[in-house]
C-alpha cells in the first residue's frame, strides 16, 4: 500500500469543475477526499475507476473527480452501477449515495444489490436530512428532529443503514464520521479492496439545513457533535449507549455476484454440452439438417 | 391516382446475409424468437423483471446468455432493469430488457436518461391492455402515444413493430443497430399477439449478421466530446467506460464535454443535436411495406398485429374489386411523414386498425392537408380486431 500523500490534483478536474457546488464546510468534501486516498493508497490506476452517484448534494462528487463518472437519476445509482460491473468486472465501480437517495427512494435497489452482494464500493454520506432540496426530512432523520417537512418534529423512527446493509447480505459493513477522517479513509480501503459489496456509511454534517434547523450550529459545531456522540465498536456497549457506534460491523469471506456468476455460466456450458452429446446420440450428428428438413416437410 | 412509392424493406438494410443453404428453419413464438434473435445480434447483457405477456424473452434468455458466457441478471424492479442495462452499455455491453406496459411504465424515467446521456440499449415492450394492471394476457395496442411520450421532455426516440414472428427476428437485430448507430435506446414494441404466436421463422447463422459496433477510437486530437456538437451526423462516437478516456455523464443537461451546463445557447445546440441525429438518418430508420397502392382509392394504414388483419382485409377487398391498398408500418416512431403525406394527397379514404380507441389515427390525422376521410377501426375489449372489421368499414364488400 502506498502512504504518501497523494497529489489532489491528480486525480480532480481542477480546471473545469470548480469552486464545488457545496456550501463551505460541507463533509461531502472530505468523503471525497477519503475516497481518493484510498484509491492511492490500492494504487488503483484512475482509467479503472469509476465513480457513481445518485442525486443530491453528495451526488456531484463525480463531476469533480478524474475518473469514468456516471451520475445517475436519484436513488438508482446501484443498478446503474450492477449493470456497469457485471460488464467490465475489472472495474473497481465506487457509487457515492445519499441518506435519502440511498434509503427511501433507492431503498430497495439498496437491500437487493446487498442481497447479490454485488462486486462494488458503496458509500453512503449520511448527514441525517436532503441537503439539496432543502432540508426535507429523511429516512435516516432522528425521531423528533426538525426538517422543513418535519416542522413539528419527526415522527418516524431512522433506519440504521448499517444494520439494514448487515441483514440483508452485504459482505463488508462499516462506519465512520466526517470528523473521523483517518477512520474513515481506512475503512473505505479495507472495502474497495473487498470481493462482494462494501457498505460503509459516513456520517456526515449538513450545517446547512439539518445543523441550522435543529439548533446544532455550524460546520464547526456538527465535528464536534460527530466526535462527542460518536463511540468506536471497540469500547465497552456501556460507553457506546445512546451513541453512534464506528467501526467495521461486517467482515464476510464470502464471494461476490461475479464469481457467482462465472460458476453459473461453467454449470450452464457444462449442461449445453452434455444436452449436445445426448442429441447427438439420438438424433445422430448433423442436428440442423435435419431440424430444416423437418421444418421444410411441413 | 397512380402513386409510384416504393416499399423501405427491412432486407434493404442488409445487416442478415442470407445463405439459403445455411437458413434454419425453426416453428417458433414471437418472444422466444426475440429472446433467440437478440443473441444473434450479439447482446451481451440482459436485465429484466418478469411481467406476463413478455416473460418468456427473461425465461429463454436466463439459460442462453449463460451458455454463451453473457449476463442475464433479474433486477428487483423494471426500474432497476432499465438502469442495469443502461450501465452495462455504457461499459460496453450490447444490451437489452422487455417488459409490458406496468414496466415499460416504470422504466419511463430512466428511459428518459439513456436518451439525455445517449447511452444505446433496446426496450421490448410486449403490450397488453392498460393502463395500470390491464388485461395481463390480452392483446393491445395502446402504448403507442406511451412509447413517443412516456418519459418527460422533449426527446426523439425510434420504436420498431413487427407483424409476424420472421419480423420480430429482423427487426430485433435492426433495433440493436440502430441503438449503437444513433446512440439511442430502441423500443421494439410487440404485442401480446406477436409476442405469443408461433409460426415458422428462419434463423441466419451469427456469422451471417453484421450490425454496427462501437469503434472505442480515440479522437486524433486526444480530446474526445462525448457530446460533440460538430459532428455532422449528429452522433458522437460513444468511447466505452474503461477503454482509457476519463469523461463525465450526467442526466443533467451537459456541455459537449459531458459535464451541466446551464449556457442557453449550449441548452439549445443540444436539443437541436439529438433531434438532427435522429432527422439525418430517416433514409435509414424509415421502414415499411406498401402494397396496392398503384391504383388505390382506399388505404389501409396499421402496424404490429393489427396490420396482418389489414392485409387479410385488403386481399378480401381486392376479390370483389375494389382499389384497396395497405400500408404496413414498421418503423412506428419516428413516423415515415413524406411517404404518408403522399399516400394521403393521392387516395379517397384511409382506414386505421388498431387495438385502442384511436392513437396512431392522432398523428396520421396531422398529415391529412386534404381534409380526406379517415375511418378508425378500433378495439379495446382485448380480442384483436377481426377482418371483417376493416371489410365493413370498407363498405360494400
Ligand atoms: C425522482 C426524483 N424525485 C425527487 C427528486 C428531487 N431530489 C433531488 S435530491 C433529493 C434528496 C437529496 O437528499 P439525500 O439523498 O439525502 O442527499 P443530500 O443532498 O443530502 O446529499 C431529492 C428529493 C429527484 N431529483 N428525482
Ligand atoms: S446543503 Fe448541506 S449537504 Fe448540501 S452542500 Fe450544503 S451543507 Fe452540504
Amino acid at each position: 500500500m502506498k502512504r504518501t500523500a497523494p497529489m489532489f490534483q491528480d486525480y480532480l478536474r481542477p480546471d473545469k469543475r470548480f469552486p464545488s457546488v457545496w456550501c463551505p464546510g460541507c463533509g461531502n468534501g472530505v468523503v471525497l477526499g477519503c475516497i481518493l486516498r484510498a484509491i492511492h493508497a490500492l494504487d488503483i490506476p484512475r482509467d479503472k475507476v469509476a465513480l457513481i452517484s445518485g442525486i443530491g448534494c453528495s451526488g456531484r462528487m463525480p463531476v469533480y473527480a478524474d475518473f469514468n463518472t456516471l451520475h445517475t437519476t436519484h436513488g438508482r445509482a446501484l443498478a446503474f452501477a450492477t449493470g456497469l460491473k457485471l460488464a467490465r468486472p475489472d472495474l473497481y465501480v465506487i457509487v457515492v449515495m445519499g441518506d435519502g437517495d440511498a434509503m427511501a427512494i433507492g431503498g430497495n435497489h439498496f437491500i437487493h444489490t446487498c442481497r447479490r452482494n454485488v462486486n462494488l464500493t458503496a458509500i453512503v454520506v449520511n448527514n441525517r436530512i436532503y441537503g439539496m432540496t432543502g432540508g426535507q426530512c429523511s429516512p435516516t432523520t432522528p425521531s423528533d428532529l426538525i426538517a422543513s417537512t418535519a416542522t413539528y418534529g419527526n415522527i418516524d423512527q431512522p433506519i440504521d443503514i448499517c444494520h439494514l446493509a448487515a441483514l440483508a447480505g452485504a459482505a463488508f459493513v462499516g462506519r465512520s464520521t466526517v470528523y473521523h477522517v483517518r477512520e474513515l479513509e481506512k475503512i473505505i480501503t479495507k472495502g474497495l479492496d473487498k470481493k462482494g459489496l462494501a457498505v460503509i456509511e459516513a456520517v456526515s454534517n449538513c450545517h446547512t439545513y439539518y445543523g441550522r434547523l435543529n439548533k446544532i450550529g455550524r460546520a464547526t459545531d456538527m465535528f464536534k457533535w460527530m466526535k462527542e456522540e460518536t463511540a468506536p465498536i471497540t469500547v465497552v456497549p456501556e460507553k457506546r449507549k445512546g451513541k453512534i457506534t464506528r467501526g467495521i460491523f461486517m467482515d464476510k469471506d464470502t464471494v461476490g455476484f461475479i464469481q457467482h456468476y462465472e460458476q453459473l455460466v461453467e454449470k450452464a456450458i457444462k449442461n449445453m454440452e452434455m444436452l449436445r452429446q445426448w442429441k447427438k446420440k439420438r438424433l445422430g450428428p448433423d442436428i440442423n439438417a435435419k431440424k430444416a428438413q423437418v421444418a421444410n416437410n411441413t | 391516382m397512380g402513386l409510384k412509392l416504393k416499399s423501405k424493406p427491412i432486407s434493404e438494410l442488409e445487416y442478415i446475409k442470407w445463405d439459403p443453404e445455411k437458413v434454419v428453419y425453426a416453428f417458433s413464438q414471437g418472444n422466444e424468437t426475440c429472446a433467440e434473435s437478440a443473441v444473434l445480434a450479439g447482446c451481451d447483457f440482459f436485465g429484466g423483471y418478469p411481467i406476463t405477456p413478455s416473460s418468456e424473452i427473461a425465461e429463454v434468455l436466463s439459460r442462453r446468455m449463460p451458455q454463451e458466457g453473457r449476463v442475464f441478471v433479474q433486477m428487483e424492479d423494471e426500474i432497476a432493469s432499465m438502469a442495469s442495462i443502461i450501465g452495462a452499455s455504457l461499459g460496453g455491453a450490447r444490451t437489452m430488457t422487455a417488459t409490458s406496459g406496468p414496466g415499460f411504465s416504470l422504466m419511463q424515467e430512466n428511459l428518459g436518461y439513456a436518451i439525455t446521456t445517449e447511452i444505446p440499449c433496446v426496450i421490448v415492450n410486449v403490450q397488453r391492455l392498460g393502463p395500470s394492471t390491464g388485461g395481463p394476457t390480452s392483446p393491445s395496442q395502446s402504448d403507442y402515444m406511451q412509447v413517443k411520450w412516456g418519459t418527460h421532455g422533449d426527446h426523439p426516440i425510434i420504436a420498431l413493430s413487427p407483424s409476424t414472428i420472421q419480423e420480430v427476428m429482423e427487426l430485433t437485430i435492426v433495433s440493436f443497430d440502430f441503438a449503437e448507430r444513433y446512440r439511442t435506446p430502441v423500443i421494439l414494441l410487440m404485442d401480446e399477439v406477436t409476442g405469443h404466436m408461433r409460426e415458422k421463422v428462419g434463423y441466419p447463422r451469427q456469422e451471417d449478421i453484421s450490425i454496427f459496433t462501437r469503434s472505442n477510437e480515440l479522437p486524433e486530437s486526444g480530446d474526445y466530446k462525448p457530446y460533440d456538437l460538430s459532428v455532422k451526423s449528429g452522433v458522437p462516437p460513444l468511447i466505452s467506460f474503461g477503454e482509457g478516456v476519463r469523461y463525465h455523464v450526467t442526466g443533467l443537461i451537459h456541455d459537449e464535454y459531458g459535464f451541466p451546463t446551464r449556457n442557453r445557447k449550449e441548452i439549445r445546440d443540444w436539443y437541436d443535436r439529438i433531434y438532427r441525429k435522429i432527422d439525418n438518418g430517416l433514409d435509414r430508420i424509415l421502414r415499411y411495406d406498401l402494397y396496392n397502392l398503384e391504383d388505390a382509392d382506399t388505404v389501409i394504414i396499421s402496424f404490429g398485429i393489427s396490420a396482418r388483419t389489414g392485409l387479410e382485409a385488403m386481399i378480401q377487398a381486392r376479390k370483389k374489386g375494389r382499389k384497396v391498398g395497405m400500408v404496413k408500418l414498421l418503423t412506428l416512431v419516428p413516423l415515415p411523414e413524406e411517404m404518408l403525406k403522399e399516400v394521403i394527397a393521392n387516395v379517397d379514404r384511409v382506414i386505421i386498425p388498431e387495438m385502442n380507441r384511436g392513437q396512431l389515427i392522432l398523428d396520421i390525422e396531422r398529415l391529412n392537408k386534404k381534409g380526406i376521410d379517415i375511418i378508425p377501426v378500433n378495439r379495446y375489449d382485448g380480442e384483436i380486431i377481426s377482418p371483417g372489421d376493416v371489410l365493413d368499414a370498407i363498405g360494400g364488400c
